[in-house]
């Protein structure tokens, strides 16, 4: 457990001397200013409701569709941390001679990669609740929209990081830093293009197109999580309004339930299970 | 006590390519052994698999009595690799302090500061890894690799970034070292420096023990050379032994002796003689 410990601390350490936090923080801000600064000037615009035979709350609508993109720019970020924080931890460290002095001292293998993954898991659940907090109140303060449910996306786009976080892992297990950067960007990238499928799927009434978008996203459940976070912001969004909003970019709300969480968490864990098997077998 | 590392018909395979096959080499506690070879001969292989960086194809290995590359193995032992890095955004004194955590050492500061006093790096204790020379991490390197005061060090190539008076100040240290009763394995292809400080010297060549012995075993008198009036001549298969008879025998045949010498045949020509025998 101490060892456990140092590695964590070991690996925070590293990405604040390596000025990793400080860029993204700094980041970070400029875009929920820039996200503040276009969502006044879009309230500002959009026209008080119009009382008439639909029900349409523009207020409403213009409020969960901005939440709803800048949700997407959050987990766009968090991925983008997850990523670079966690794609050498292995090949990439071992081929700069950088793994080898820790992985011969007793805290062994298996530590030093789980010391790795909950300290990059942290940094980025710690990442995305906080950029997503600061979206909602943004949100909040500026439009008087308030989602549904405030705490269910953060849970959704945590579990997203840290899907993307396992699958990291194991790629740096197999690969070298470049390729695997390359890899679980491509991966994230299908998960995107899944999502997509499924909303031109719906819109088009395609139930085939349908399917197969639900399975891709199963398969990788970064996006299912996103889908789902998409859906607690907008689920208790009545009538037309609630129709409309349900739209979110790349990857529209879904409601998968609770059986989606048992899934991820099995599947991050398979992912970290087959990294330490990899890990164990290699020769460094 | 268990010997501090060895190991029993240990063979590497990568691919198909062997690198090594079948090597029997042990360290008794205390003892500085001096791991010779040309390049590729599987020096950096041994000395991976004593720290469990690479599995063995075959045989095993044992340090301080334990298996190669279980948690007790890894206690007992510290390592400087060949190809290393230190992260460059920590200091001298962090990454001793780090390495102090990993390795278990309650040591503490007084240990930190012992070991920078010893490879001469006190003064750099608080500069950043990327300030370094890479003569000064090599240093470092060896600091680190004793850290949590190891039974037995594996230190592989560690002179080949040091200016001679570096390598010097390392003879010092593995003096030191020996001083201290931790069992050394030193790899380099650098035959002066094993002639100089190891108690025992083991050749490798292609993945097999060729040669073992002290430096002294390992160079064979090389023959005896006696000074006449009529001129040098020269015995090459006589030993010391055999000089009181030669020198009788001239000295009968009424030849005025000037001077004997034996000659001692160096590290390098026993090397050199052991690397070409392997290689037929
Ligand atoms: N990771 C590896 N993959 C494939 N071959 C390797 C690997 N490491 C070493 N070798 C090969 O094994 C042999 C021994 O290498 P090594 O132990 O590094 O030799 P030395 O340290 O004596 O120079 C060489 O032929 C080398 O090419
Ligand atoms: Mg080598």
């Amino acid at each position: 457990m101490r060892g456990l410990g140092t590695v964590v601390g070991y690996a925070l350490r590293e990405s604040l001397r390596r000025r990793v936090l400080t860029v993204v923080c700094l980041l970070t801000a400029a875009f929920l200013g820039l996200y503040a600064w276009g969502a006044s000037a879009v309230f500002d615009e959009v026209a008080p409701p119009a009382g008439g035979l639909i029900a349409l709350d523009t207020q409403v609508l213009t409020g969960a569709t901005l939440l709803g993109m800048a949700m997407f720019v959050t987990l766009f970020l968090g991925v983008v941390l997850a990523v670079f924080l966690t794609l050498g931890a292995v090949r990439g460290d071992a081929e700069r001679g950088l793994l080898q002095p820790l992985v011969v001292r007793p805290v062994g293998r298996r530590t030093l990669l789980a010391g790795r993954f909950a300290a990059s898991a942290g940094v980025c659940v710690l990442y995305v609740v906080a950029v997503y907090a600061g979206a909602v109140v943004i949100t909040g303060l500026i439009g008087g929209f308030w989602p549904g449910s405030v705490v269910l996306p953060a849970f959704g786009l945590a579990g997203a990081v840290v899907v993307v976080v396992a699958l990291t892992l194991l790629g740096t297990t197999l690969l070298g830093t470049t390729a695997n950067g390359i890899a679980v960007f491509m991966l994230f990238g299908a998960g995107l293009t899944a999502g997509l499928l499924g909303q031109i799927g719906d819109a088009l009434s395609s139930p085939t197109l349908t399917n197969v978008s639900d399975i891709a996203v199963w398969a990788l459940p970064f996006e299912a999580l996103y889908q789902d976070a998409l859906f607690a912001l907008t689920a208790d969004i009545e009538g037309v309004t609630g129709v409309l909003v349900q739209l979110g970019p790349l990857g529209g709300a879904d409601d998968a339930g609770a059986l989606l969480w048992v899934w991820a968490g099995v599947y991050a864990l398979g992912a970290a299970l087959l990294g330490a098997r990899a890990f164990d077998r290699a020769d460094l | 006590m268990p010997p501090a590392l060895a190991t029993h018909e240990l063979c590497k395979r990568y691919g198909d390519r062997v690198a090594l096959d079948g090597v029997d080499l042990e360290v008794g506690p205390g003892e500085l052994v001096g791991l010779l070879g040309p390049n590729g001969a599987g020096k950096s292989t041994l000395v991976k698999i004593a720290c469990g960086l690479v599995h063995p194809s075959g045989g095993h290995a044992e340090v301080a009595g334990a298996p190669a590359g279980s948690p007790a193995a890894r206690a007992a032992l510290g390592y400087l690799a060949e190809l290393f890095r230190f992260p460059g955004w920590c200091t001298a004194d962090e990454l001793l302090g780090l390495h102090q955590r990993l390795a278990g050492s309650p040591g503490a500061s007084a240990e930190r500061a012992d070991l920078l006093e010893l490879v001469g790096l006190s003064d750099a204790a608080g500069r950043r890894v990327e300030q370094l020379s890479k003569g000064m991490q090599q240093r470092l390197g060896i600091a680190q690799a004793l850290v949590g005061q190891p039974a037995v060090v594996l230190l592989d190539e560690p002179t080949s970034a040091l200016d001679p008076a570096g390598r010097r100040a390392v003879r010092g240290m593995l003096e030191e070292l020996r001083r201290r009763g931790v069992a050394v394995l030193l790899n380099s292809h650098l035959l002066g420096e094993i002639e100089q400080v190891c108690d025992r010297v083991a050749i490798v060549a292609r993945g097999r023990l060729v040669a073992e012995g002290t430096p002294g075993e390992l160079g064979r008198p090389g023959g005896v050379e006696i000074e006449t009036a009529a001129g040098t001549r020269s015995f090459s298969d006589a030993g010391r032994e055999d000089v009181p008879a030669l020198v009788a025998g001239l000295v009968g045949k009424g030849e005025r002796i000037y001077a004997v010498r034996v000659v001692q045949g160096t590290l390098e020509d026993a090397y050199l003689r052991a690397i070409e025998e392997a290689q037929r």
